[in-house]
């Protein structure tokens, strides 16, 4: 007879067992040992994985290997810029000036209209800067303020003056001594931006609208005003307007800004703040008034001729866009060569006759009047003297500055 | 077990059906790297970068920071439950403008059907952002839509409920949600028209010979029988609709952020990449929780 032992189970109990582990929802088969270990190690390895990656801290230039020039060999060169931003054949696909470059000095420019904003370009550029790689591209065009950030990590190459004397010679006053790049050894302006005042006469029943207490009090504007995305142009047109320099201002000074600004945000005076996009809204009249860069009011105006631009009589910001050579371009001085070609006077003429911002080169007006009279004379193309004196520059901000800045102003404008 | 199991097979036949079992594998590599290269791997340095913390100078090290998402819930969260509202009101305005079309389409356009078909997709063809642009002069202050709205006092409801402001649509959120209901609406209709079609004729014929109303018979065979469509439809609008950010930044102003914007933002200007890592993840979190729940309580096993 077959004895009851609670302890060791019966042969049923074994055989129940055994299915549990073979067959059925518990079982333990090959394939879910396999999906358990394969999990764990997924985990392990994830693990591991989110300790190892990391950003390396940014090097001055020189703490690596440094860049080796390949332009004596290598009669080539890759320029990034914006779009729209250089002269254009009657053809529409021919870039004249760019040509006449590759004809005279032998130098087949790779031209890419790949910048459309600075910090996407910046977010496109950074991981290669960062692990110390090339980045394909031999010269950039880059707003100041991100030029000074490249030149501040270490990411720039210097310039050798010998191969850059016309650009010595012509650069304009205005230009020469930005305190991010003092004596301009990383970089060299290819145009000058104007930050100015735009406004539609039709939407503002015929009014001028000329400073930016107008724009954040004028109650017939309510709801009809735009400032710009770019920090550094709504903050520094406000601290101009409250009387403050733009180039040497403190904290309080720019939360005091920042909280004028906000006010016009919370009274629905400020409808937006735009990029590009301004301008759309501006000729058809949903923006009655709004910031905008003086290149693209000439060419609204162009088409639209109610579109207007005041100079705020406090002054107005100026920057540049700048070129530079990124650490680890291969032809640096094939670059040079090309910067110093746009700073030959009839070549910069035909630039800025076609491009219309700020010319950033000094005597260039004969030639453009032999272009085009009427630039010549635009004061938005060649600033007069009145105008260059109301000039002001956003000054260059240090890394904690700029996080902190930018955090507010992100905050400003909603996201 | 049979006898040709015991029995070893020749070598040569062996590795024949060996290869043959590795087919499969070798089929799924390009997809499985795919996955690796494009979903897996980003993923992990997103998440790395969630926890790191550091500045540009000083590069970005793991420090096991979690406070990081806290500290982005807290400062995020209106955007969070705007992101949601939007994209949940988009999705509801989809349904409701898709499943007429995608009945429409299925059950009476006759040899219009591959037409109307073209017509939904044709939207596609051009850039999302042109399309989004597009409404910028639909919705213009001065334009046709907006004054028809205004002389109906349509705008006059829609400013006491908050959507517009003044005698305007764009930069307001009704705005922003016009724009997502539009982008998203092929989303909608495309997976509904599918789960549609496919309903057999005769169910209907059968509904009407048992004395069941055309309404019934929609509420009782027709809805059901799309209920696939309509949970993959909304699937296919919530998801990406609440991690947009181009409707809010052309068509909306301050008060209308998305979370998209404020990941786009804190990653390229503010450059506080842990604080974008973070962000990015609870907002997977939360729209993979929703789902979770959605897909439970909707009960489909196949959403096609």
């Amino acid at each position: 007879m077959e004895q009851y032992e609670p302890d060791s189970p019966s042969a049923a109990q074994v055989a129940a067992m055994r299915r549990s582990l073979t067959n059925g929802r518990g079982a333990l088969t090959r394939r879910s040992m396999l999906r358990a270990t394969g999990v764990g190690a997924l985990t392990i390895g994830g693990v591991a994985g989110l300790g190892a990656c990391g950003i390396p801290p940014a090097g001055r230039e020189g703490d690596g290997p440094a860049s080796t020039d390949f332009s004596a060999r290598e009669k080539r060169l890759s320029f990034s810029n914006w779009t729209q931003y250089i002269d254009i054949g009657d053809d529409e696909k021919s870039r004249p000036s760019l040509e006449a470059f590759t004809k005279r000095t032998g130098i087949a420019v790779k031209y890419t209209e790949d910048i459309n904003d600075n910090v996407e370009f910046f977010g496109k550029i950074k991981p290669q800067l960062a692990a110390g790689q090339d980045t394909g591209r031999d010269l950039i065009c880059v707003t100041d303020w991100l030029a000074a950030r490249i030149i501040r990590l270490g990411w720039a190459q210097k310039l050798d003056p010998a191969n850059l004397p016309h650009a010595y010679a012509n650069l304009s006053s205005q230009f020469r001594r930005p305190d991010w790049d003092p004596g301009r050894s990383y970089s060299y302006p290819w145009t000058g931006i104007s930050t100015v005042i735009a406004y539609n006469r039709k939407a503002t029943g015929g009014r001028t609208v000329d400073s930016v207490t107008q724009l954040l009090d004028d109650p017939r504007l309510k709801g009809r005003v735009a400032f710009l995305s770019e920090m550094r142009d709504s903050v520094g047109m406000t601290l101009i307007d409250m009387g403050k320099d733009p180039g040497a201002f403190t904290d309080a000074d720019y939360d005091a800004a920042i909280g004028r600004l906000q006010k016009g945000v919370d009274t629905q005076q400020i409808r937006r703040f735009t990029g590009n996009d301004y301008t759309g809204d501006l000729a058809k009249g949903d923006l009655a008034a709004c910031l905008a860069w003086a290149g693209d009011v000439i060419q609204l105006q162009a088409d639209n001729p109610d579109i207007r631009f005041a100079i705020p009589n406090a002054g107005y910001i100026t920057s540049s866009d700048n070129l530079l050579v990124p650490a680890k371009a291969r032809h640096k001085t094939n670059a040079e060569k090309l910067i110093d070609y746009y700073y030959e006077l009839p070549n910069a003429a035909r630039l800025a006759a076609y491009i219309n911002y700020v010319c950033p080169v000094d005597g260039v007006r004969d030639e453009l009047s032999r272009i085009d009279p009427a630039l010549a004379s635009n004061t938005l193309i060649l600033p007069d003297k009145a105008m260059a004196a109301k000039s002001r520059a956003f000054r260059s901000l240090t890394s904690e500055e700029e996080t902190a800045y930018e955090e507010k102003f992100a905050k400003l404008i909603g996201a | 077990m049979t006898l040709t199991d015991t029995t070893p097979a020749p070598p040569a036949a062996r590795t024949r059906s060996a290869r043959k079992r590795l087919v499969p594998y070798w089929l799924l590599l390009p997809g499985v790297l795919w996955l690796l290269v494009f979903f897996a791997l980003p993923m992990v340095y997103q998440a790395s970068t969630s926890v790191q913390t550091g500045t540009l100078e000083q590069g970005f090290r793991v420090t096991w920071h979690v406070a990081t998402y806290w500290e982005a819930l807290a400062e995020y969260w209106p955007q969070f439950v705007r992101s949601l509202v939007y994209a949940g009101t988009a999705t509801f305005l989809c349904l409701l403008l898709g499943y007429p079309l995608a009945y429409l389409i299925a059950f009476r356009a006759g040899r219009w059907r591959n037409l109307l078909l073209v017509l939904v997709v044709a939207p596609f063809f051009t850039s999302f952002l042109i399309r989004t642009l597009a409404w910028k002069t639909i919705l213009a202050d001065g334009g046709a839509l907006v004054g028809a709205l205004d002389a109906l006092h349509v705008l006059d409801v829609t400013n006491w409920l908050g959507w517009t402001q003044g005698d305007r649509v764009l930069a307001t959120p009704m705005a922003v949600v016009c724009g997502l209901t539009y982008n998203f609406l092929p989303f909608m209709i495309l997976p509904l028209y599918t789960s549609l079609e496919r309903i057999d004729g005769r169910l209907h014929e059968a509904a009407k010979d048992l004395y069941a109303s055309p309404a019934t018979t929609f509420r009782k065979v027709t809805f059901p029988l799309s209920m696939p469509g309509v949970v993959s439809g909304t699937l296919l609008t919530f998801i990406p609709a609440s991690g947009d950010y181009v409707n809010a930044e052309l068509l909306g102003s301050t008060d209308t952020k998305m979370v998209g914007n404020v990941i786009q933002s804190q990653f390229l200007r503010v450059l506080d990449y842990p604080t974008a890592a973070a962000l990015s993840f609870i907002l997977m979190a939360v729209v993979l929780l929703m789902v979770t729940v959605y897909i439970r309580r909707a009960g489909t096993e196949d959403l096609v």
